[in-house]
């Protein structure tokens, strides 16, 4: 049997819409993944201190302010420097479509704006995290 | 409201109805849907008719605008004496570029000004602080001194025009600036008006922009509560807030009953600290979401109005002002969609009108583009141009409550009350509001309520025009904002001049004496008022009160 895909969301910095948050991490948990939600006024450092811990497969980070291409790339450049390589990072909030290439480039792998429906999430996860 | 007899007659000649023709043609020919609901889950019927309305009695519980219970109206001229205010919600960047959207909204019609803080100055840090970082300027202007409100509000009128600030944590704080930059432009106290926020209880329950623990809060907000009618009475110390709840996930049921209680929650706080009742209620305003479900949304602002004229009576209320509930509403940001942007213009028109026709004071619009970032100026003035056209085109404004007497109206607005109840309740069981928020009732309720939704519109059971169904594959174009690039920079640098160049001995002395008077149970209004005055700055002031009053934190559920 397959072990079950560790996934951390995490709020980073001070926006507190954390609406989106709680229904993806609801939706990874009704779809068989083992969530951890780190709650609202994560820093990087936080972040990824936890997802070490919680040895995840995934890091969702959510943000609706528009601070997203600061604070996500926090996260991915902090994970590049402690050589961090095999957890998969994706973005989800009030994204303009200009960014998303540049957020791409960062390494964030998938950006979900709204409208998403929570399976696609569902699928991206399953088919790109390696078990 | 109709005699016992013809209404027997009336509920007679219904029951036929469903059953020899309703029932029949839908035999053959199915309704679109298994069961038809709202929003708020409630089951709607076919058809109303007076049987539905059966107890109302018309005096008691209908009546007539600006008399009680208010249902109708809070004036007895409503939107025939004068229309809304106009208030575009607004703020981004710097105070520069914020002041020069003022001018622009203002320009092309606007009546009422709102501003929208950026992260930094809604956890009352300066915007150089390091928690900052990425943040300025991004969903709402940053200002970080008494400096930065001078520049907000710069060649405008603030003795002839309201302003309304959604500012919470910090409210006391930023209310003090605008004060003192009303003071030194000479500006006579009893001429300004506007509203703060101040609503900390809707931040725990939903929007989540909190600094200090329930009781400190709350000990702020009756302070500007007594400081308000006592020294600027044009002001609304508080608007309590429906919005943000709504928006994070819950019904339109649950926004009526959670705000509700909030409200009565603050009353009793300030009614504990020894405050006249008639004195503060008439500076109580509120804040309303209008989302998709246009009669629902109607119901709900009705009821709202008959609820509060009510418990403010139970809770001792003399004065027929102090029953008026006076809100504002801003259309739903949540039901907006990134997909295909420009049809969210009719979404915003439809929610609009369920607020002026739910007898709204002042009324937000959103742009078209919200869902994908701060509106751009073409999307804001068409937004504003949408309140226009409704009040000067669209005739709805002709008469007083033009849907009071709906059967399904009425209904709907009576099942509103009732269930508003059932949850006043339950929050009673459970201690009241504070130890109900502890123990995360109101979080689960609105994030079950939120999850549901999405649900809804994953299984395509609710649809979203756009998002999954009538979707195109066409790119999405639309402009969106730029904001100056130099603006941190400059506010940066201001911050840094400021602090070298007051006069630090002055701001040393009141920030002492703001930080005894903390530790006991005075009123800090006037203490800030001289820290603000003197030029220290947010962060200072804020840093002051989160090193006496500790800080909040919440248990994170999902």
């Amino acid at each position: 049997m397959n072990k079950k895909i560790r996934i951390l969301i995490a709020k980073p910095g001070l926006d507190g819409h954390d609406r989106g948050a709680k229904i993806v991490a609801r939706s990874l948990r009704n779809a068989g993944m083992e969530v951890i939600y780190t709650g609202l006024h994560q820093t990087a450092e936080m972040i990824v201190e936890t997802a070490i811990q919680e040895d995840v497969d995934v890091i969702g980070l959510s943000l609706l302010s528009g601070a997203h291409m600061t604070l996500f790339t926090d996260v991915t450049k902090l994970l590049k420097k402690k050589k961090i390589e095999d957890i998969i990072v994706l973005g989800g909030g009030i994204i303009p479509e200009q960014d998303i290439p540049k957020l791409k480039k960062e390494g964030i792998s998938g950006v979900f704006g709204p409208g998403t429906r929570t399976e696609e999430i569902v699928e991206f996860i399953n088919k790109n995290v390696k078990k | 409201m109709y005699d016992k007899q013809k209404l027997e007659s009336i509920k007679k000649k219904e029951n036929e109805w469903q059953k020899n023709k309703y029932k029949k043609i839908t035999k053959n020919h199915p309704e679109r849907k298994e069961s038809f609901e709202n929003l708020s889950g409630i089951g709607i019927k076919n058809i109303y008719n007076p049987w539905d309305n059966k107890d109302l009695e018309f005096f008691k519980d209908i009546g007539f605008p600006g008399e009680y219970p208010f249902l109708r109206g809070i004036h007895a001229t409503m939107h025939r004496g004068r229309l809304w205010t106009m208030r575009q919600f607004a703020g981004f960047g710097s105070a520069e570029e914020t002041n020069k959207r003022y001018k622009y909204l203002l320009k092309h019609g606007e009546t009422g000004l709102s501003v929208a803080f950026d992260y930094p100055t809604l956890y009352g840090y300066d915007s150089d602080h390091p928690l900052a970082r990425g943040e300025f300027g991004k969903c709402g202007v940053a200002i970080s001194s008494l400096k930065d409100m001078e520049i907000l509000f710069d060649g405008i009128h603030v003795d002839e025009i309201t302003t309304s600030m959604t500012i919470n944590g910090p409210a006391a704080i930023i209310w003090a600036m605008y004060i003192a930059n009303a003071e030194n432009r000479g500006i006579n106290r009893n001429l300004i008006g506007g509203t703060i926020q101040n609503d900390i209880l809707k931040e725990y329950i939903a929007q989540k922009s909190f600094i200090f623990p329930p009781e400190p809060s709350m000990k702020l907000i009756v302070d500007t509560f007594e400081y308000g009618f006592k020294e600027i009475p044009r002001w609304n110390t508080i608007s309590i807030s429906g919005y943000h709840i709504r928006e994070a996930g819950s019904t339109a049921t649950q926004e009526l009953a959670f705000t509700l209680g909030d409200g009565i929650e603050y009353v009793k706080a300030a009614k504990e600290r020894g405050l006249e009742i008639d004195k503060f209620a008439p500076r109580l305003s509120f804040f309303f979401n209008a989302h998709n479900d246009f009669f629902e949304e109607i119901a709900k602002y009705r009821a709202a109005r008959r609820i509060w004229a009510k418990e403010m009576k139970k809770l001792g209320a003399k004065k027929d002002r102090s029953l008026l509930m006076r809100f504002h509403t801003q259309t739903a940001g949540c039901a907006l969609t990134a997909q295909q942007p420009e049809i969210n213009i009719v979404r915003v028109t439809l929610q609009a009108l369920s607020a002026i026709l739910g007898g709204t004071q002042s009324l937000h619009t959103n742009s078209m583009d919200e869902a994908l970032a701060l509106p751009s100026e073409k999307a804001v003035r068409i937004a504003l141009r949408t309140q226009q056209i409704i009040a000067e085109e669209s005739g709805i404004t002709n008469t007083i409550d033009p849907l009071g007497g709906s059967y399904y109206i009425e209904w709907l607005t009576d099942k509103m009350e009732e269930e508003t109840y059932n949850y006043f309740d339950k929050v009673e069981k459970l201690g009241g509001v504070i130890p109900a928020i502890e123990k995360g009732f109101f979080q689960r309720e609105i994030a079950e309520s939120a999850y549901k939704y999405q649900k809804e519109i994953d299984t395509n059971k609710r649809k979203i025009v756009g998002v999954n169904d009538y979707i195109t594959d066409d790119e999405i174009s639309i402009p969106i904002l730029k904001m100056d690039e130099k603006g941190e920079h400059r506010q940066i640098n201001r911050l840094k001049k400021l602090r070298k160049e007051r006069n630090n001995q002055k701001v040393e002395k009141h920030l002492h004496r703001l930080k005894k008077a903390a530790k006991g149970s005075e009123n800090l209004m006037p203490y800030i008022l001289d820290c603000i005055r003197s030029y220290a700055t947010l962060g200072e002031t804020c840093g002051l009160l989160r090193e006496i009053y500790g800080e909040y934190e919440e248990p994170a559920i999902y």
